[in-house]
């Protein structure tokens, strides 16, 4: 099964979300951010010390850490 | 920055008391909730804690055509279905602190994002106004949002406005009015609708709830959806505030409360819980579900009233915001515009603190005099003049100016936006501290600080 992340992705470079992983907290704080299924998103910065990142989606921009970017799945 | 002020004056205890209706102001984080809050209460706030919580709602009053307000300021978030005490907050005020009006703002420039809050709302109380704030800076970026059909769709009143200019406030006071006012003529409002399986089992909730608690339809609805999504502290909240025994402890903990194990509810509860089971509809796929509805019908309703005539608009502010967070200038420039804000703090602050010292040393000489005239013992005036008056004098003398000039400054370049990416910035530095990057602005607060002593 392909289990790319989000954070394979190259900056301006757009994948689809499949599906979020993660413990239960973490999960929920990013479904809520709008990140479901079948969401476009795309990195478009890099905090000068590589982490964050910040990422395109919902016509918002939001700073996601590495860590909690491991959860998010794409297709 | 939220200026809040602890100094109750004889009018404010005035509105205080009498203040007639309760305004909740709800909201995501950096939608310009403060600035409303802010501009329609003036100096008449002070913080205060609602049911004793350490993350406080903060609390004004405000009077319009002879009427007098309540507004809370409950916490900014992006949803009040998770469990972060913010949310827990937000939400608690929302359903149990009967509110007459909740005021929702939301961004015009990322509407989609924040209309999942609304709808989430949306679901507790059908006494919304939708506030639409940063309407200028969304015509900078060539987006239009169509408050007509959007106030058409989701059957509330809508107003759009532009916090930072106190006079387009004003359409949102005349809604507050009317909405405080005339309660009871709502029509029923834009209600998410979910899957047909789950819609069938809320219903069956949502009649006991009404038949066996008298609570109203709407509320009954959501606390349905609630006792199947089995978040812990929401069940806990409900049961203790409208007296319902949904989950397994409450009649432990509530001796008084109606113990009985045939329970109509629970039995329910149970049959449902099994069925959707058995459909493979487990706790976990239920709420993720719930989420995907929400999040979906904010999109598809942001396509209907946004429209974004520039598709490049973000193209000129990504590239300074490129810039501004790039490993090469990115934590230089944030040095540099931190310096030039503290040179100017410093160096500018001494022209007034030599002015009021002195304005107030002039004084000094007059109160000297003014004892000799009256014949005051000297160990009087000079504990009274060189003792309070003069401490007091210098103290204001060199704190007053720092802090007039190191705040406002402070103010714009929060309003230019650059606070979050100083904290995008060194977000990655301070985890190797283990805190967050918001540390960085309590950190320069705290640097001017020691620099003035």
């Amino acid at each position: 099964m392909n289990t790319r992340t989000i954070n394979t992705l190259a900056i301006e470079e757009t994948g689809i979300v499949s599906k979020i992983m993660g413990e239960e907290t973490i999960k929920r704080r990013l479904l809520d951010l709008g990140l479901i299924e079948g969401t476009k998103i795309k990195p478009v910065l890099v905090s000068p010390s590589g982490d964050p990142r910040a990422f395109e989606f919902r016509g918002g921009l939001i700073a996601i850490r590495k860590e909690d970017a491991e959860n998010v799945k794409i297709k | 920055m939220k200026k809040l002020k602890t100094d109750r004056g004889a009018k404010q205890n005035k509105i205080e008391t009498k203040a007639k209706y309760t305004v909740a102001l709800a909201g995501n984080p950096n939608v310009g909730k403060s600035t409303i809050f802010n501009n329609l209460t003036g100096m008449n706030q002070h913080t205060g804690n609602w049911t004793g919580k350490t993350v406080a709602n903060a609390t004004g009053y405000f009077e319009y055509r002879g009427e007098n307000y309540q507004l809370v300021d409950i916490p900014g978030t992006y949803s009040i279905m998770s469990h972060s005490e913010e949310e827990e907050i937000a939400r608690n005020y929302i359903c149990f602190g009967n509110p007459d009006v909740t005021i929702v703002v939301v961004d015009a420039t990322c509407l989609e994002r924040n209309l999942n809050l609304v709808l989430q709302i949306t679901e507790i109380t059908d006494n919304i106004i939708l506030c639409v704030n940063l309407l200028d800076e969304a015509k900078k970026k060539k987006i239009t949002v169509d408050l007509e059909k959007l106030s058409q769709i989701l059957k509330i009143p809508v107003v759009g406005v532009t916090a930072r200019k106190k006079k387009t406030l004003n359409e949102l006071l005349k809604a507050t009015r009317k909405a405080c006012e005339h309660k009871e003529k709502l029509k029923t409002i834009y209600q998410v609708q979910y899957e047909e399986t789950i819609e069938k089992v809320i219903r069956e909730l949502q009649e006991i709830l009404i038949k066996q608690y008298q609570i109203k339809p709407e509320l009954a609805r959501w606390i349905g959806i609630k006792i199947l999504d089995g978040e812990e502290s929401i069940i806990e909240e409900i049961e203790n505030q409208l007296h319902i025994d949904i989950g397994e402890n409450y009649s432990k903990k509530n001796k008084e409360g109606k113990d009985d194990d045939s329970n109509e509810l629970k039995t329910i509860k149970k049959q449902i819980t099994e069925e959707l089971k058995e459909k493979g509809i487990t706790k976990e796929i239920f709420k993720e579900k719930l989420v995907t509805t929400m999040v979906k019908n904010a999109e598809e309703i942001a396509k209907k009233v946004c429209k974004f005539e520039n598709k490049a608009y973000a193209k000129r502010d990504r590239k300074i915001d490129k810039i501004l967070t790039s490993k090469k200038y990115g934590i230089p420039i944030m040095i540099l515009f931190l310096l030039i804000i503290f040179w100017i703090t410093l160096v500018g602050a001494n022209y007034p603190s030599q002015f009021l010292f002195s304005v107030f040393g002039n004084i000094q000489e007059k109160l000297i005099q003014f004892a000799t005239y009256i014949h005051c013992p000297e160990w009087l005036s000079n504990m009274l003049i060189l003792g309070v008056y003069q401490t007091l004098t210098w103290v204001i003398s060199v704190m007053l100016p720092p802090m007039a000039i190191f705040f406002p400054l402070f103010t714009i370049l929060e309003d230019l936006g650059y606070l979050p990416r100083i904290a995008f910035n060194m977000d990655g530095f301070f985890k190797k501290a283990c805190c967050s990057g918001k540390q960085m602005i309590t950190m320069c607060m705290g640097v001017t600080k020691w620099e003035i002593f």
